[in-house]
């Protein structure tokens, strides 16, 4: 039995929370398979972190041309590690770009895919997961027939779980040609410095009980003070008060956060449904009415223009005493 | 330039899931089924590529017959053809290659599929369709602009966009932005009667495999009860959410 794969994400030299649920998954996976986890990693500058979750080999990737992800040539990357590893199972995590490579690799491996799975596998014979789908309203228990299979963990489901292995990396060069780079990044227009949607513990979400774009100063004044992402329902972005990329939902971005704090938001169904695997939900809202009050763990029926500022203001007090 | 646009029938936002048969099945009762919302950017976006550059657009799905009222609706939307690969959509994996298959035959420059449908999410089929036909392939796009062979695309990326260039033959998995909301088209009666007449040719599918099975299916336990704090005791939400949620 050759060793578990999983792909541990970076940004700028520095892994991703998800990398370490990600290779937390693995270790699970290879637990239940009697092998080890091997990860491969893009231009890391350290790779020792890896180990206190449970990888044991990294296949370290040093190349100018990858520091800018690359689907097709990071899908590349990843087949020839797993052909290299024999490896039979490939862990990637739910972020935009998994997503994006994740079916590249699988359909070179000729591979099962199941994206968005939200616990170690129920069995390995046959080998048996449980995904979210409709959008978060349900969840399948899913058989993978093919001899590889590449598994999405869903965000913030898993959590990184510390088991204390030593990573020995090694360096690894994959055979990768201009036909790997014929989509190219030309301008990366990122949020730099904030928590995003996919990654952050606590999302601030902002509906069209705010009036309008003006008043999103105080949505991001609470941000701050949390170390949150912002973002917006899909009224708010189809209104152009917000970009696209804060539209979250069942056709914007799912959230899966610790905590998600909905401010002016009615919480129609489509919402719920991409917000519902955040953990712990909070409504700010004057309709004691909204759907989202059934949907929520705590509640305040009130107009968002006089419990937000409070509600900054008290939590400043709260982070400068637990400081 | 001749377009693919690949459209998922699937129950509207709205609906109600609900599981049938010892939760084996998807409950179709009582549910309204839509073009996927993901493909219909995709396809109104095509019709932009047909009216100001003369692209030819055809839809095609994967289903049996009960599918058509779906695919009829995109030929109402203005789309020239449509072709159903006849045949239940078993996996992701499944579906990509019948739909590789029909893009293969058609020679289509760009195809279009949704970045995910929105049932069984499995976002996979637009990558597999464009890595099994050696195609160029960018997810989550939002724009998308071809000068000839030439393509400037933006997609979304965690946090924000890129901009993107590549070149035909390209596969696109695509999403709001594509186009507005507000540029999402109803279709009018004389569409609906154009449509009548439109060729929806049904293809038999080749012989593949799925490579996944959903043996059963759950639904996530039911909440609690809310509890509302008053707008004037902010102290006790912040105290909750500390001690009781150990979410801050």
């Amino acid at each position: 039995m050759m060793s578990v794969l999983v792909y541990t994400e970076s940004e700028n030299g520095k892994f991703k929370k998800s990398a370490f649920e990600v290779a937390s998954y693995a270790y699970a996976v290879a637990q239940q398979l009697g092998t080890t986890v091997t990860a491969i990693s893009f231009n890391a500058d350290s790779n020792d972190t890896l180990g206190t979750y449970g990888v044991t080999k990294v296949l370290n990737i040093s190349n100018d041309s990858l520091k800018t992800f690359n689907a097709k040539a990071y899908a590349h990357a990843i087949t020839e590690a797993a052909k290299k590893e024999g490896s039979q199972v490939v862990i990637v995590s739910s972020s935009t770009d998994s997503k994006y490579l994740a079916p590249i690799v699988a359909a070179k491996l000729k591979a099962g895919y199941t994206p968005n799975v939200v616990t170690a596998p129920d069995n390995t014979s046959p080998f048996k997961v449980k995904r979210t789908v409709f959008s978060n309203k349900g969840f399948a228990h899913t058989t993978i027939s093919t001899a590889i299979k590449v598994i999405g963990v869903s965000n913030n489901s898993f959590g990184a779980i510390e088991n204390n292995s030593t990573a020995t990396a090694e360096d690894f060069s994959p055979a990768l040609t201009d036909a790997d780079f014929a989509t190219k990044s030309v301008e990366v227009d990122k949020v730099v410095g904030k928590a995003t949607i996919a990654d952050a513990d606590i999302v601030v979400s902002g509906g069209r009980g705010l009036k309008g774009p003006e008043n999103w100063g105080m949505i991001e004044e609470l941000a701050d003070v949390l170390g949150a992402a912002t973002a917006c329902s899909k009224p708010v972005s189809d209104l152009g008060w917000r970009p696209h990329s804060e539209h979250v939902g069942q056709t914007g971005k799912p959230v899966a956060s610790n905590l998600y704090i909905a401010i002016g938001i009615s919480g129609a169904i489509q919402h719920l449904a991409g917000i519902s695997a955040s953990k712990i939900k909070v409504v700010i809202n004057t309709d004691p009415e909204a759907p989202f009050f059934k949907a929520a763990d705590y509640g305040i029926v009130g107009d968002a223009f006089e419990v937000v500022p409070k509600l900054i203001e008290k939590l400043k007090e709260f982070k400068a005493q637990n400081a | 330039m001749k377009i693919l646009v690949c459209i998922s029938n699937v129950p509207d936002t709205t609906s109600k899931i609900n599981f049938t048969e010892g939760d084996t099945k998807f409950d179709t009762n009582g549910v309204q089924f839509v073009i996927n919302p993901n493909d219909e950017f995709g396809l109104t976006r095509a019709m932009w590529f047909k009216e100001k550059q003369g692209a030819t657009v055809h839809v095609a799905n994967v289903g049996g017959a009960a599918t058509e009222p779906t695919i009829r609706k995109a030929l109402a939307i203005g789309a020239d053809e449509a072709i159903r690969v006849n045949a239940e959509p078993k996996d992701g994996f499944y579906v990509a290659q019948q739909l590789a298959e029909v893009v293969k035959n058609g020679g289509y420059d760009l195809v279009i599929a949704g970045r995910e449908s929105i049932d069984y999410n499995g976002g996979m089929v637009p990558g597999m369709i464009a890595t099994l036909l050696d195609m160029n392939f960018v997810n989550t796009c939002t724009c998308i602009e071809i000068d000839s062979d030439t393509v400037t695309a933006t997609r979304e990326i965690d946090g924000g966009k890129e901009k993107i260039s590549t070149s035909l033959p390209l596969v696109i998995g695509g999403q709001k932005g594509l186009v507005q909301e507000s540029d999402l088209r109803i279709p009018n009666m004389r569409g609906i009667m154009m449509a009548r007449k439109k060729a929806l040719t049904v293809v038999e599918p080749i012989d593949a495999t799925a490579a996944t099975t959903d043996v059963s299916f759950d639904k996530p336990a039911a909440k609690g009860a809310i509890k509302l704090i008053d707008a004037d005791n902010i102290d006790e939400l912040i105290n909750l959410l500390h001690n009781e949620a150990k979410a801050i």
